[in-house]
């Protein structure tokens, strides 16, 4: 599914190299977790991935089923199947929830060259996925997460998630800033869309999250490289021991 | 007489040679003469006018218009076409009876300015030139005054009691060379309530005056579109005086025309009064030229009245937006809640933005601020909706769209507010395509 080979990237504005050298496979159906130090390019990789601007790729190559990702706009990225769900989730004065989603789901349709949602059938299947992560009508018609609290606007994201049915889901510390309650209804929701065609890379700091989405993968990241890689077990000896043993262990 | 005020004094002899007073009855033509002399005493505007730094007044001054191409609409559903409402059509300056329905409606008195000139209608003589003349100090509105002077139609509306339904004045332009000039006169007597609705672009260049006197407990929504003629030029004025416990609420929504300048004037003159003034422009530099000023004043003279002042400017590809907005708040003003925003979204380096903010304060009491930015699409914002797979284009129309968002917010009657919304899309709509 998500290949990615030896990729260097610097920051464009200042001549700081963040990644050196990563190699990462997912493949179809799993579920990767990415752990490491604040600093190490957690972050740096998903924005990469996902095409935001200010990063220069150096050397090095990402591809999601075949297709060259370095190479597309952000929005080609999305329609091929990319999502991410963003640590701190943006907040749009003015664009209405759903009009962003029901936008957002159409034009991927139509960059895929298949026909637009009709707008019942949008209503009905927001509004049954997003009962299911408890959000409410209101917060369908309020603005892009304007005055939604850390938990509602994580919500926001899964829904989205389910909404625009991604192949590759990378998920930013989605834990960041959620209570036990809403960790647990933010799992529920990312483990529903659990599916043997879709991936999910996770990004998180902690172990507590990985309770909840069980990975087949744990990797280990720090200064700009994946340093170890195991199984879910990695991420409790994080949790007892700190990155401190592992780091020295691979400097 | 110094240079300017020699350039002054010749542009508007030059304006005048061109200019018939139109026939009237006795008041109408004190009133016109009035005028006349306020207007001679001034002269037209000259590039180093205080109030003139922003925009270029010499195609407003000069004696004959610069033509303008007139806009095919298509089969485009007219604009307020969904509001039930009283149509008074002028076509180019001229008033058109047979566009217009009949000038009779439960709650209101009407008529138009050509024949209320010849009339000796008490309410009339009492407010044609009167509002506009106290908004001449302390900054020279000339314009206003040659409006004054010389408009030869327009409605007079007095309102007794809540109007039936909404009265929308239709500016049809159909003559390339058309200068127009109208004058409206409404009147809201106490607890009266009207909405006013403008559209259309009236003529190659528009002269339009609005007086509106809104007696205590009366309400006054005015909401106009000012028609999307490429090559038209406007100059407006509305003059509002407001009684205690009134209501003023104008939103105006300009996209095109290569040079408007919209005045507001807005003098609180009894307790505990509202008044809002909002507009929403979008212009493209590259469509002939885009010049739009907005110039506001807003005098508190009584206690406890708000006043708010919106205006939203998205400009691209050397479009120029300009505010000029004075907040003025007189001895024993207390508890004024006075606010003004003026922001622009620059879609490119090459538009322009002018703002001049003005707060004069003489009561203790008071809460009165203004915010003025200018800046560029959020990347943030476009970032999180390209990564949702909105191609770069439409997240720029939704977020043009929302950011003119609260302008639109200030009109209150929701059917309205979606007519504009929908007609912003379309026209985004349009340029993708």
């Amino acid at each position: 599914m998500l290949k990615i080979n030896n990729l260097h990237v610097k920051l464009e504005e200042e001549d700081k190299q963040i990644l050196k050298g990563v190699d990462l496979e997912v493949p179809a159906g799993a579920v990767h977790a990415i752990m490491g130090p604040n600093g190490s390019g957690k972050s740096t990789l998903s924005y990469v991935l996902s095409g935001r601007d200010g990063y220069e790729v150096t050397e090095g190559s990402a591809s999601l089923d075949g297709m060259d990702l370095l190479g597309m706009e952000a929005e080609e990225r999305a329609a091929a199947g990319l999502f991410l769900a963003f640590q701190y989730p943006v907040e749009i004065p003015g664009v209405g929830n759903m009009t962003f989603l029901r936008t957002a789901v159409n034009a991927q349709r139509k960059a895929r060259g298949e026909e637009e949602m009709s707008a019942a059938d949008f209503l009905k299947l927001i509004r049954e996925k997003a009962r299911t992560l408890k959000i409410d009508a209101e917060m369908l018609k309020r603005p892009v997460n304007v005055g939604f609290s850390g938990g509602e606007k994580k919500r926001n994201e899964i829904l989205q998630m389910a909404m625009l049915e991604p192949k590759m889901c990378i998920l930013d510390e989605t834990d960041s800033g959620l209570d036990v309650d809403a960790m647990k209804l933010v799992s529920d929701g990312v483990n529903a869309l659990r599916d043997e065609g879709r991936s999910f890379l996770v990004i998180t700091h902690y172990q507590r999250l990985l309770d909840h989405i069980k990975p087949d993968v744990v990797h280990i990241m720090a200064a700009g490289r994946i340093i170890k890689s195991g199984g879910p077990e990695l991420a409790l000896e994080v949790e007892h021991n700190g990155y401190a043993d592992i780091l020295s262990e691979t400097a | 007489m110094s240079a300017v005020a020699q350039l002054k004094q010749t542009a508007l002899a030059d304006r005048l040679a061109v200019l018939e007073s139109p026939a009237g009855g006795a008041w109408a033509n004190e009133a016109r003469a009035d005028a006349r002399a306020r207007l001679e005493a001034m002269g037209l505007p000259a590039p180093r006018d205080e109030y003139w730094r922003f925009t270029r007044p010499a195609s407003l001054n000069a004696p004959v218009p610069v033509p303008a191409a007139i806009f095919d609409h298509g089969c485009e559903a007219p604009v307020f076409g969904a509001v039930d409402r009283l149509t008074i059509v002028f076509v180019d300056g001229v008033f058109d009876p047979d566009q217009s329905d009949p000038l009779e409606m439960a709650g209101i008195e009407i008529e138009r300015l050509a024949d209320a000139a010849g009339k000796d209608i008490h309410w009339v003589r009492e407010l044609y030139g009167k509002l506009e003349a106290r908004g001449q100090a302390p900054v020279e509105r000339p314009f206003a005054a040659l409006n004054t002077a010389f408009a030869a139609d327009g409605v007079v509306i007095r309102v007794t009691g809540p109007a039936e339904k909404p009265v929308n004045l239709v500016y049809r332009h159909e003559n390339e060379n058309s200068d127009a000039m109208l004058h409206h006169v409404v009147k809201l007597e106490a607890g009266a309530d009207l909405t006013l609705l403008e559209n259309g672009p009236a003529a190659a260049r528009f002269n339009k005056v609005l007086e509106v006197e809104v007696a205590d407990g009366a309400a006054f929504h005015h909401v106009r579109t000012q028609g999307r003629d490429h090559e038209r030029q406007a100059v407006t004025h509305v003059f509002a005086r407001l009684g205690a416990e009134s209501i003023f609420k104008s939103f105006t929504l300009t996209v095109n025309g290569r040079l408007t300048r919209n005045e507001c004037v807005v003098e609180m003159k009894g307790d505990n009064a509202v008044a809002h003034i909002a507009g929403a422009a979008m212009g493209d530099g590259s469509d002939d030229a885009f010049h739009h000023d907005d110039t506001v004043f807003v005098t508190h003279d009584a206690e406890n009245c708000e006043s708010r002042q919106v205006f939203k400017k998205v400009l691209r590809n050397g479009a120029v937006g300009a505010f000029q907005g004075k907040i003025l708040v007189k001895p024993g003003a207390q508890k004024t809640d006075g606010y003004q925003k003026s922001q622009s979204l620059l879609l490119d380096d090459d538009s322009t933005f002018l703002a001049k903010p003005e707060l004069e304060i003489y009561a203790d009491d008071v809460a009165c601020s203004h915010g003025s930015t200018s800046g560029a699409i959020d990347e943030e914002a476009m970032f999180y909706l390209r990564s949702r797979g909105v191609p770069e284009l439409i997240a720029t129309d939704l977020l043009v769209l929302a950011f003119l968002a609260d302008a639109i917010a200030e009109i209150e009657n929701p059917a309205i507010a979606d007519d504009i919304t929908g007609r912003l899309d379309a026209w985004l709509q349009r340029r993708r395509s």
